[in-house]
């Protein structure tokens, strides 16, 4: 088994509020994150396939076939977006790194043929990273 | 939905590597310029990995609390501090190795204890220079 890793990055807005909850509650969980004209992040993708080394290539993966998927299924949908208000799964859910984590995880699995998904790395920023594995 | 959600904090301190239970050689054959008796010192970059259910705020642990614990059980203790003065290491040599342990314990601890999140401590990663690292997950 072999694990192979692409990076990418792409810029959005967001911003957390839960409508069970009352206005001061979402302010006293989410703080600054609560406000409801959004804020930025650069974040950074990180995809990680695992599979066997195929004998005749010797890829585990087509890499620019990776970077398509990536691009057609994530980047084009939310690079330079406003999250809450542009991508689909997240007028349902709030836009944390966790959900942008399992969203990301759900539109790549189903497009990757050759290889297996292994995880989903998505950082808000240098300093807070979520992983996800899949849904076991 | 299980996730894992890992955090980055940094700090200073000095340490110095040396065993009483050693020769003054044998501490400089085993430890070389780390033994130098006056100590020297690393910015730290701690990582901590805590996993758990996304909870229907999209969250596996409240990052407030988790900076709280991290801020009190670690960065106050030892952060522009002597390891070799810390009574965490009155007994033990403040080799990275040991630091990390150390600090999972008292992240560990403070979670059961005060129950501030549903979350698991994952790991700890302990950088020592851009070169070193370490990784503990209690056993
Ligand atoms: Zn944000």
């Amino acid at each position: 088994m072999l694990y192979l890793t692409r990076k990418a990055e792409f810029a959005a807005s967001h911003y957390y509020h839960n409508p069970e909850l009352s206005p001061e509650e979402n302010r006293r969980l989410f703080g600054k994150c609560n406000n409801p004209n959004g804020h930025g992040h650069n974040y950074v993708l990180e995809v990680t396939v695992k599979g066997e080394i195929d004998p005749h290539s010797g890829f585990v993966v087509d890499l620019k076939q990776l970077k398509e998927t990536m691009h057609r299924e994530v980047l084009d949908a939310m690079d330079h977006r406003f999250l809450n208000k542009e991508v689909p799964e997240f007028r349902t859910q709030i836009p944390t790194t966790e959900n942008l984590a399992i969203a990301i995880w759900r539109r790549l699995a189903p497009k990757l043929t050759n290889a297996k998904l292994h995880r989903v790395r998505v950082y808000e920023n240098h300093d807070l990273f979520v992983d996800f594995y899949g849904e076991e | 939905m299980k996730a894992h959600l890992s955090r980055r904090y940094r700090f200073s301190a000095s340490h110095r590597l040396h065993s009483e239970q050693m020769s003054d050689a044998e501490n400089r054959a085993i430890y070389g310029k780390c033994n130098n008796p006056y100590g020297h010192g690393h910015n730290y970059v701690l990582e901590v990995t805590v996993s758990g259910q996304v909870d229907p705020n999209g969250m596996v642990c409240n990052l407030v609390d988790l900076d709280e614990s991290v801020n009190r059980e670690v960065l106050s203790r030892f952060d522009i501090e002597n390891l070799n003065m810390r009574p965490e290491f009155a007994d033990s040599v403040p080799t990275t190795e040991n630091l990390c342990t150390v600090i999972f314990d008292l992240l560990n601890q403070d979670i059961l204890k005060r129950k501030f999140t549903q979350a698991h401590l994952e790991r700890v990663r302990l950088e020592e220079t851009m070169m070193n690292s370490f990784e503990y997950s209690g056993d």
